[in-house]
C-alpha cells in the first residue's frame, strides 16, 4: 500500500525542528522579517476592512434604510466581505506565517524575498481591485466566493502559484531529510488551491445546472483544502514551539492529511442538498461528510493531547488560548459541518441563518482564532518586539464572547426561522422572529470588530512598538532551538 | 530530497485527480442538460434584468431552487434538472432571508406592486427588512409619455414630483415577470427531485391544488389559519388592514364584492385572478393572480371567510364544496 509506506517514509521523521542557523547571513533573517511583518501588516488593515463592512451590513438587518445608495446597498457589501475577509485577511495572513513556518522549520532562508514581496503585492491587487469592481456593480454571478471577475481570480491564482514556487523552493534548500508536518500542509493547501481557482475560473463546463456542481465544489473547497490545511500546518509548529514538546503525534498529523486530502474534495455537493443536482452526487457528499470525522477528531485530537496536563501554561499565554479556541472551534464547527449535511437536519437549518452562524464558527472560530494565535506566538520571536499583555487580553475576550453571541443568536434564530416554514407560517413571519436575533448579532459583530481594532494596536507594537529587548536576531537563535 | 516531489506531487495529483472527478465532470455532464418543455432563453431586457440581478446581489437574500418539500411548497413545483438550460450565471443561492423567487412572475403578476416594492419595500410589506431600490428610480415633475409614475402611498411618495423607474429598473421588473415555472416535465428519468419526494415521503404533485396539512375543519371557517393565508397570500397587496393601497390595489374593506351574501363572484376571482379591473370606479392596471393552482378548495375558503368578517365586513360565510363548485364549473 502506498498509504503505508508514507507512514514508514514519515516514521523516521522526528518532529524536532533544529535551527541550523549557521549558515544563515543577518541579511536572510531580516529579509524574513520583513517578509513576514508586511504580510500580517497587509493582512491586518484587510480585516479591519472586511469587518467593518460586516458590521455595517449587521446593522442593515436591523435598519434597512441606513447607508442607502448603490454603493452601500447590501447585495454589493456582502461579497465585498466575504471576498475581503477570504483572499484579503485570511490568505495574506496565512502565506505570510507560512512563509516564516516554512523557513524556519527547514532551517534555511527563504527562497526569494522578492518573489514573496510580488506575492504580496498582487494579493493586494487582486483584493482591491476586487472590492472596487464589486461595489461598482461587476459581479461574476453572485457565486459564493467566487464573485469576483475572472481576471481578478486570475491575479489572485497567480500571486497563490508564486507563493507555491516559493514554499517549495524553500522547502527544498532545507539541509535534512525530513519534512516537518507543517510544510506538508501548507504546501499542500498552495497547490489545491491553484488547482480549485483554476477549475472555478475555466467557463467551459459550467453552464446551467453544471455550474451549480462546480460551485458545490468550489465553495468548499475553497474554505477547506484552502484556509484549513494552512492554518493546520502553522498550527502544527506554533503549538509545539510555545508548549516546548513535540506534536503528541506525527504519524496522526500525516494520516489526517491524507484522509482531509481524500474526503474532502468529495463533500462539496452538500450545500445543493434536495437540489436537482443529480442524487447520487447529494449522496455521495454526505457519505464524505460523515467520513470528514476522521480527519477533524484525528487532527484536532492529536492538538489536544499536545496540550494534555499543560493547563496552566495554557491561562498563563494568550496566543495558547487562541490556539485552543481554534481547536475546539476546529472540533465543534466541522463536526456541526457534518451534521448539517445530514438530509433530515438540512430540512430545518439549510437556507436558514444558522449556516451563516456555522461559517463564522469556522472562519472565524477556527481559521482567524489560529491565525491570531500563530501571529502573536511567532511575530515577536521574529521582530523581538512584544504586545501588551493588556492589548492580547482586550483583543482575546472581546473576539471570544463577540463570536460566542454572534453564533449562538444566529444558530437559535436560524433554527427557529427554519421551523417557522416547517409550520407553515407566513414567510414574513419568519423574518420578524428573526429581528431579534439580528440585533444580538450585532452586538456580537460589534465587540468582534472592537476586538479587531485592539489587534490592529498589538500589529503595531510587535512591528513597529518599542520594547525590543535583545535584537531580533539574538531573539530568533535562542527561541529557535525549542520545539 | 525525494520527500518533496511524493508529498507536493502526489498530493497535488491525486487532489487534481479528484477536482476532475467531482468538479469537472459533473461540470460537463450537467451543462449538457437539455431545456424542458416551455423553458426559454430570456429575452434581451429580460436578460438585461437578470444582469441587474446580479450586480446587486439580490440572490445573497433570495434562492431561486424550490425543493421537493413540503416546506418549499408555497414557492411552486420542485425545480427540475430541465429548468436550468439557460440560467447561467446559475441563481440557486444559499439562503432565504426573504422570499424564494423560482415562480415570482406567477405569485406575484403585478409589475405595479413590484415597482413600488423596488422603490421602498415597506410601502407594501412593512415587516420588510429589504433594502430600498430607490437609486434605480428617476423623480420628475412629469411622467414622460409612454411611462407610467409609480403609484406611491403618500408616507412614501417623494415631497414633490412623481417616481417614474429607470431603464435597469425596467429590466429587473421585467426579469422577474418573466420567472414563470412551467408545467412539470413529464418522469421519463427518475430525477433527484422524484427521489426525493419518495424518500420524503411527500406525494404532492406540482400544479396540483392538494395541498399538504390542510383537512377542512368540523366546524368550517378556521380563523387562524385564514389569517395566516391572508398574510402569506393576499396581504402583500391588500394590505393588513384589508384597505389596498390607492390607486394601485383596491380595498376589501366594505367592498361590494366581498360583502354580498352570494359570494359566486368572491369566489372566482380568487380562483381565476383579475385584470384591469373596476373597483368602485377605479380601474387597477395590476393584475391578481389566479390562486387555483396553488391552494386547495378548503384554503380558499379559509381566506375568503376571513377576508368576509374582517375589517367590518359581513358577508356569509362560505365552505370548501363552494369553492370546489365553482371550481368545477371553470374547467
Amino acid at each position: 500500500m502506498v498509504f503505508t509506506t508514507l507512514l514508514e517514509a514519515t516514521r523516521n521523521m522526528s518532529a524536532d525542528v533544529t535551527a541550523r542557523h549557521s549558515i544563515l547571513s543577518d541579511q536572510d533573517d531580516r529579509s524574513l522579517v520583513s517578509v513576514f511583518s508586511a504580510y500580517v501588516v497587509s493582512a491586518t488593515l484587510w480585516l479591519l476592512f472586511a469587518t467593518g463592512i460586516g458590521l455595517l451590513m449587521a446593522f442593515k438587518f436591523g435598519a434597512p434604510e441606513f447607508g442607502a445608495g448603490a454603493w452601500l446597498t447590501f447585495g454589493r457589501l456582502r461579497p465585498i466581505h466575504t471576498n475581503a475577509t477570504f483572499y484579503g485577511f485570511a490568505s495574506i495572513a496565512l502565506i505570510g506565517l507560512g512563509y516564516y513556518v516554512a523557513a524556519r522549520s527547514s532551517g534555511t532562508k527563504l527562497y526569494s524575498a522578492a518573489l514573496a514581496w510580488l506575492g504580496l503585492a498582487l494579493f493586494n491587487v487582486a483584493a482591491v481591485a476586487g472590492t472596487i469592481t464589486l461595489d461598482l456593480g461587476y459581479n461574476d454571478g453572485d457565486l459564493e466566493y467566487r464573485e469576483w471577475l475572472w481576471w481578478i481570480r486570475l491575479i489572485f491564482l497567480a500571486a497563490v502559484v508564486v507563493s507555491a514556487w516559493n514554499l517549495i523552493a524553500t522547502v527544498a534548500r532545507r539541509s535534512s531529510g525530513d519534512i516537518y508536518l507543517s510544510n506538508w500542509y501548507i504546501i499542500g493547501g498552495t497547490l489545491w488551491t491553484c488547482i480549485f481557482g483554476l477549475v472555478a475560473v475555466v467557463p467551459w463546463y459550467q453552464y446551467g445546472l453544471g455550474q451549480v456542481a462546480v460551485s458545490g465544489f468550489y465553495m468548499h473547497n475553497a474554505v477547506g483544502m484552502w484556509f484549513t490545511p494552512l492554518v493546520l500546518g502553522v498550527t502544527y509548529y506554533t503549538l509545539p514551539k510555545l508548549l516546548n514538546r513535540p506534536i503528541y503525534s506525527y504519524a496522526l498529523g500525516v494520516f489526517a492529511f491524507w484522509t482531509n486530502l481524500v474526503f474532502y474534495p468529495i463533500i462539496g455537493a452538500h450545500h445543493f442538498e434536495f437540489s436537482p443536482l443529480p442524487w447520487w452526487l447529494q449522496t455521495t457528499a454526505i457519505v464524505f461528510s460523515v467520513a470528514m470525522l476522521v480527519p477533524v477528531w484525528g487532527g484536532s485530537s492529536n492538538f489536544l493531547l499536545t496540550m494534555r496536563g499543560r493547563t496552566r501554561d495554557m491561562m498563563q499565554s494568550y496566543p495558547l488560548m487562541f490556539i485552543f479556541v481554534g481547536v475546539m472551534s476546529y472540533l465543534i464547527g466541522s463536526t456541526q459541518g457534518t451534521f448539517e449535511a445530514f438530509r433530515s437536519l438540512q430540512q430545518v437549518w439549510h437556507l436558514t441563518n444558522f449556516t451563516v452562524g456555522h461559517s463564522h464558527l469556522t472562519m472565524y472560530g477556527i481559521i482567524t482564532f489560529a491565525t491570531w494565535g500563530g501571529i502573536y506566538a511567532l511575530l515577536p520571536l521574529a521582530t523581538g518586539r512584544q504586545a501588551s499583555r493588556l492589548g492580547l487580553a482586550m483583543h482575546f475576550w472581546m473576539a471570544l464572547v463577540g463570536i460566542f453571541i454572534y453564533v449562538t443568536s444566529l444558530s437559535i434564530g436560524g433554527t427557529i426561522q427554519g421551523l417557522d416554514w416547517m409550520h407553515g407560517l407566513p414567510f414574513i413571519q419568519s423574518v420578524i422572529d428573526m429581528q431579534g436575533y439580528y440585533v444580538w448579532r450585532g452586538v456580537g459583530g460589534a465587540l468582534m470588530f472592537l476586538s479587531h481594532i485592539v489587534f490592529a494596536w498589538n500589529v503595531w507594537r510587535m512591528c513597529y512598538g518599542p520594547g525590543a529587548v535583545t535584537s531580533p536576531l539574538e531573539s530568533l537563535r535562542s527561541e529557535e532551538a525549542v520545539a | 530530497m525525494s520527500k518533496l516531489p511524493l508529498i507536493a506531487g502526489g498530493s497535488a495529483l491525486v487532489y487534481a485527480s479528484l477536482a476532475w472527478m467531482m468538479g469537472v465532470l459533473p461540470g460537463i455532464e450537467l451543462s449538457r442538460v437539455p431545456a424542458g418543455p416551455g423553458v426559454a432563453p430570456l429575452t434581451a431586457l429580460q436578460s438585461e434584468g437578470r444582469n441587474v440581478y446580479v450586480a446587486n446581489g439580490c440572490g445573497y437574500c433570495h434562492t431561486q431552487q424550490v425543493r421537493p418539500l413540503d416546506v418549499d411548497k408555497v414557492f411552486g413545483r420542485p425545480s427540475a434538472a430541465s429548468d436550468f438550460k439557460y440560467q447561467t450565471p446559475e441563481l440557486l443561492g444559499s439562503e432565504r432571508t426573504g422570499p424564494d423567487l423560482t415562480n415570482i412572475g406567477v405569485r406575484q403578476p403585478s409589475s405595479v406592486w413590484q415597482y413600488i416594492h423596488l422603490y421602498d419595500p415597506r410601502a407594501v410589506v412593512p415587516e420588510s427588512i429589504m433594502p430600498s431600490f430607490g437609486w434605480l428610480f428617476e423623480v420628475v415633475d412629469q411622467a414622460p409619455a409612454g411611462v407610467t409614475a409609480v403609484p406611491l402611498p403618500k408616507a412614501y411618495a417623494p415631497a414633490r414630483g412623481v417616481v417614474v423607474p429607470t431603464h435597469r429598473a425596467e429590466a429587473l421588473i421585467a426579469y422577474l415577470a418573466s420567472l414563470k415555472q412551467p408545467p412539470f416535465p413529464e418522469a421519463g428519468v427518475a430525477t433527484g427531485a422524484e427521489q426525493a419526494m419518495a424518500e420524503t415521503g411527500s406525494t404532492t404533485t406540482a400544479g396540483s391544488a392538494t395541498s399538504a396539512g390542510v383537512s377542512p375543519p368540523a366546524g368550517g371557517y378556521d380563523a387562524a389559519k385564514g389569517a395566516a393565508l391572508f398574510t402569506a397570500n393576499c396581504s402583500a397587496c391588500h394590505q393588513a388592514n384589508g384597505e389596498g393601497l390607492p390607486g394601485a390595489f383596491p380595498s376589501l374593506k366594505s367592498d361590494a364584492v366581498v360583502n354580498k351574501d352570494d359570494a359566486t363572484k368572491h369566489i372566482q376571482v380568487v380562483l381565476q385572478g383579475l385584470h384591469d379591473a373596476r373597483v368602485g370606479g377605479v380601474v387597477y392596471a395590476s393584475a391578481m393572480p389566479p390562486f387555483a393552482g396553488t391552494l386547495s378548495d378548503a384554503e380558499i375558503a379559509d381566506i375568503i371567510d376571513y377576508e368576509r368578517s374582517s375589517w367590518g365586513n359581513h358577508g356569509k360565510s362560505i365552505d370548501a364544496a363552494e369553492v370546489a363548485a365553482e371550481r368545477t364549473k371553470a374547467k
